[in-house]
């Protein structure tokens, strides 16, 4: 069990590392809907008139 | 230990959910792309109508296109051309500042490839977007 806790130990440390190394499509496409939204005003009015 | 296995899991998963989410909020937040996005939002209040006549389309790469230059009444045209091209510049601008707060450069294409989908996503119903077979009002 103390060998499964390492792996994961060592396997989530090398996420962390690897986070960066390839492109993260999905946080990327949820940032684009969300400038999108700004530069189109996608948003309801509400929230400009406070 | 069992309980100890599953909790160091729902750790990881915790703890990666949460990078990736604040990694997104700062990736997308720095002076660089909110100045471009602002320049945006305001052109987008003269853009809109050329979106709505047809004027200009949404093309597949990410950028827009007069794509009816004679709708556009003559005195308008050069100004709408400049609108354009200064729309294009700010697009490649904002994909550029996005992969550089990746701190990876080489992704602007990427970034590029999934902005170009999310426009036409996007796009008002009625607005042009090109499609693999040309034109089509969406």
């Amino acid at each position: 069990m103390k060998r499964i806790a390492i792996a994961l130990l060592v396997l989530g440390l090398s996420a962390c590392v690897s986070h960066n190394v390839y492109f993260p499509a999905a946080a990327v496409e949820k940032g684009a809907d969300r400038i999108i939204a700004d530069v189109w005003s996608l948003k309801d009015k509400a929230k400009e008139k406070k | 230990m069992k309980t100890f296995f599953a909790r160091l899991l729902t750790l990881f998963l915790l703890s990666g959910a949460l990078n990736a989410y604040a990694v997104s909020e700062r990736e997308f937040n720095t002076p660089g792309i909110n100045v471009v996005k602002a320049r945006m939002q305001a052109r987008h209040g003269q853009l809109q109508a050329y979106y709505n006549s047809g004027a200009v389309g949404l093309n597949l790469d990410g950028t827009i296109e007069l794509r009816d230059e004679a709708s556009v009444p003559l005195v308008f045209r050069r100004k709408l051309a400049a609108l354009v091209d200064a729309e294009n510049q700010d697009r490649e601008t904002l994909y550029g500042e996005i992969s550089n707060a990746y701190a990876h450069p080489e992704w602007r294409v990427e970034v590029r490839e999934v902005f170009a989908k999310r426009w036409l996503k996007h796009a008002h119903r009625g607005w042009w977007i090109m499609s693999d077979h040309g034109w089509i009002q969406k």
